[in-house]
């Protein structure tokens, strides 16, 4: 009687995993979940639908941090999903090396995506052992200065053209109740602001020397020391700023109650939505007005490696799907990214993004620190500048020392 | 049954054979999760595994590293003057609210199902209730100062000095219910003749329960005991959901070191490296305990 009862409760446990297996769906993960950003990846959707499939969203909130983690550990747990997102580079790296990761090198080869995507630095990192891993969508820079004009115009001061005159500005905006520079209290905000500052002030042959080299020496060095003074005047400048998230700290610019925030590209997404125009009501200085070079990072998709035959078709069709050039202009206006190709037209493309294809067509470009740093260091970096960035009695020279060991150690 | 059937003469072996069998499953548990998983975590604690677990022994290294990094060695300073004010702050509140509740007072189930209310949330919905009343915006400091009292400040999670006990408070709202139940179970199991006894004699009431209640109930304490440390040690969703550790990392606590570093950082040696710190940790604390008083009882 029992163990009758027993082999039904079993029989029904393995009936429950036959589920509804419909040839096409595919699930996506993605953290895409700020207002701006989820307009842009429900074109992707609307994209993929089209071919007939079906784009099952799951979405995960809370940023690359909290999803990253979810995701690895779907893949290496047994549970993939159909294709997920990450920042290409060195965040899934392992899965590949362990042979989790599906394999495109064919599909690239067929669509010829060493010529169309641009700048070619996107595909080298998605190559690993000569072979493509994953499809880029989008060109995300973190060197952009985003100013509220409404702010600039309270405090009675001309909105500023760089780093220096948005410092020099900063007690008029205090005088006048705004804070002048927000900054979001999760860690990778502050590590991000730093590598932004570093571009701007120390330029580009530094920056590549510290985070491309792993240069000790040149981390410990003067040029890094200035940044440092830099970063020092930013953490005064953010005082006051109490949010958390990077989009909440977007809206205190958007609402006009901070004068300014450093913040990647994406930024421009959350603008968009709340119906401001570049120029008009925000003003963005790439390379904080000083040293115009962007970094191109940016989000890509990789695909687990699939058992099912049918699904493995479908991650064929989405991939080529991803570098349509119609999917690349929807998507990427929505989001406020760059295009990863050179050849698909933009001219909807407001104020700031075309100032971001210039810097692009010129050539002004650097790798982002995903591609260069591994998320250890990466991680390493965030504690030091959060640490930095909300205790004022931690003082430039001591995180200087400190900075010089996470890049000694750094691989 | 069929054991005790078969066998002629009563078999060590065989006896309650339904029991035994019905505790395979838990034993099997037991031994291969927790006891295996654990000895798992501190051997790869010893390699540089990064995303995934690999064999390349490092020795020390991960250690080293961990008490070299300045937010482990704020974690554990977080964890001490955490754990030492929530044991004291929520035995004695506990304590007390009981023997209030213990008076023979009116409306009592009212009062008891009150304060044991907040137990029944989770520590992620405690969080985000307390960052929202600590927070200077809309919380208790905009309430005082919209009564008129403008300088009044009170911003305990934004403030890098303080913000442990910001976290501290919600962790009491949350925790002392339930200590109160404990507490009062026990209070409830001393004979009435005990009460009757002191009043006899004439000893006034807190001498009562400091001399003769509060030994009397050690069992409680020390289940209680066990409860509210072992909420120390794990505490990670409270501090996620009021602070994610902030500001900076002024309230980082080590679970969320050692999550941070496993998944975040995609090191799993270094949060092995933490974890096993973490569970040495605990045994320092319990297994001397644990001897006196186990040990101690079956020889005595």
């Amino acid at each position: 009687m029992k163990l009758r009862f027993l082999a039904a409760v079993l029989a029904a446990g393995v009936s429950f995993s036959f589920g509804p297996a419909s040839a096409a769906e595919l699930e996506v993960t993605h953290w895409w979940t700020s207002g701006g950003e989820a307009a842009a990846v429900a074109e992707l959707a609307k994209a993929f639908d089209a071919t007939g499939n079906k784009w099952v969203d799951g979405a995960i909130a809370g940023s690359g941090g909290t999803a990253r983690p979810i995701m690895v550990s779907r893949i290496t747990g047994g549970d993939p999903m159909g294709a997920t997102q990450f920042n290409h580079g060195r965040q899934a790296e392992e899965l590949v090396q362990s042979g989790l990761m599906r394999d495109l090198t064919d599909i690239a080869t067929k669509e010829g995506w060493k010529d169309i995507v641009k700048p070619s630095s996107l595909l080298d990192s998605c190559t690993i052992d000569g072979k493509i891993y994953c499809a880029p969508v989008n060109i995300h820079s973190w060197q952009w200065l985003w100013l509220s004009n409404a702010a600039f115009k309270t405090a009675g001061v001309d909105v500023p053209k760089n780093w220096d005159e948005f410092v020099a500005a900063a007690p008029a905006l205090e005088k006048a109740g705004i804070v002048p520079l927000a900054v979001g209290g999760q860690p990778w905000q502050s590590a991000g602001a730093f590598d932004v500052l570093m571009v701007a002030i120390a330029g580009k042959d530094v920056f590549n020397k510290v985070f491309g080299d792993k240069d000790a020496e040149t981390a410990a060095g003067p040029e890094i020391t200035k940044v440092f003074k830099a970063a020092d005047d930013a953490r005064k400048m953010a005082k006051g700023s109490n949010v958390q998230d990077w989009n909440q700290a977007t809206n205190l610019v958007i609402t006009g109650k901070a004068g300014g925030q450093i913040m990647g590209d994406w930024a421009q997404g959350e603008f968009q939505l709340a119906g401001q125009k570049a120029g008009t009501d925000y003003t963005c200085l790439p390379g904080l007005g000083v040293n115009e070079i962007i970094s191109t990072g940016g989000d890509a998709f990789y695909f687990p490696l699939l058992k099912d035959e049918e699904k493995s078709k479908a991650q064929e069709v989405l991939a080529s799907t991803l570098l349509n050039p119609t999917t690349q202009v929807a998507f990427n206006l929505k989001k406020g990214s760059l295009p990863v190709r050179g050849d698909v037209d933009l001219a909807a493309a407001n104020d700031c993004m075309k100032k971001g294809l210039e810097i692009l067509a010129k050539g002004n470009v650097i790798q982002g620190t995903d591609q260069l740093l591994s998320a250890d260091s990466q991680k390493q970096k965030e504690d030091l500048f959060s640490e930095f960035f909300a205790n004022a009695s931690m003082t430039p020279e001591d995180a200087q020392k400190r900075f010089v060991d996470i890049i000694a150690s750094a691989d | 049954m069929t054991g005790q059937a078969n066998a002629g003469r009563p078999n060590q072996l065989l006896r309650n054979l339904n029991s035994k069998i019905a505790s395979i499953p838990m034993i099997l548990t037991a031994v291969v999760i927790f006891f295996g998983g654990t000895l798992w975590t501190v051997f790869y604690s010893f390699t540089n595994s990064k995303l995934l677990p690999r064999l390349s022994f490092v020795g020390f290294d991960q250690y080293e590293r961990l008490w070299a990094a300045p937010r482990w060695v704020i974690s554990i300073q977080n964890l001490a003057v955490y754990g030492i004010f929530s044991l004291i702050f929520s035995l004695v509140i506990g304590f007390v609210l009981a023997a209030l509740m213990d008076q023979k007072i009116r409306f009592e189930n009212t009062f008891r199902t009150i304060f044991l209310y907040p137990f029944a949330l989770s520590f992620i919905v405690t969080g985000l209730v307390w960052q929202w009343i600590l927070n200077p915006e809309f919380g208790v400091q905009s309430v005082v100062r919209s009564l008129g009292w403008t300088s009044f400040s009170f911003d305990p999670l934004y403030n890098s000095d303080i913000v442990i006990y910001g976290i501290l408070i919600a962790a009491l709202w949350q925790g002392t219910g339930l200590v109160m139940c404990l507490m009062l179970a026990g209070l409830r199991g001393i004979d009435e003749d005990i009460w009757k006894a002191a009043r006899v004699d004439g000893i006034p009431m807190w001498k009562t329960y400091l001399l003769i209640i509060i030994p009397m109930m050690r069992p409680v304490f020390i289940t209680t005991l066990v409860i509210i440390a072992s909420g120390i040690v794990r505490v990670y969703d409270l501090v996620v959901a009021q602070t994610s550790g902030g500001p900076g990392i002024a309230s980082e606590v080590p679970a969320k070191y050692v999550y941070d570093y496993m998944f975040q950082a995609q090191n799993l040696g270094q949060g092995f490296a933490a974890s096993t710190m973490m569970l040495i940790t605990v045994a320092i604390i319990i297994v001397p305990w644990a001897y006196l008083e186990f040990g101690g009882r079956k020889r005595g």
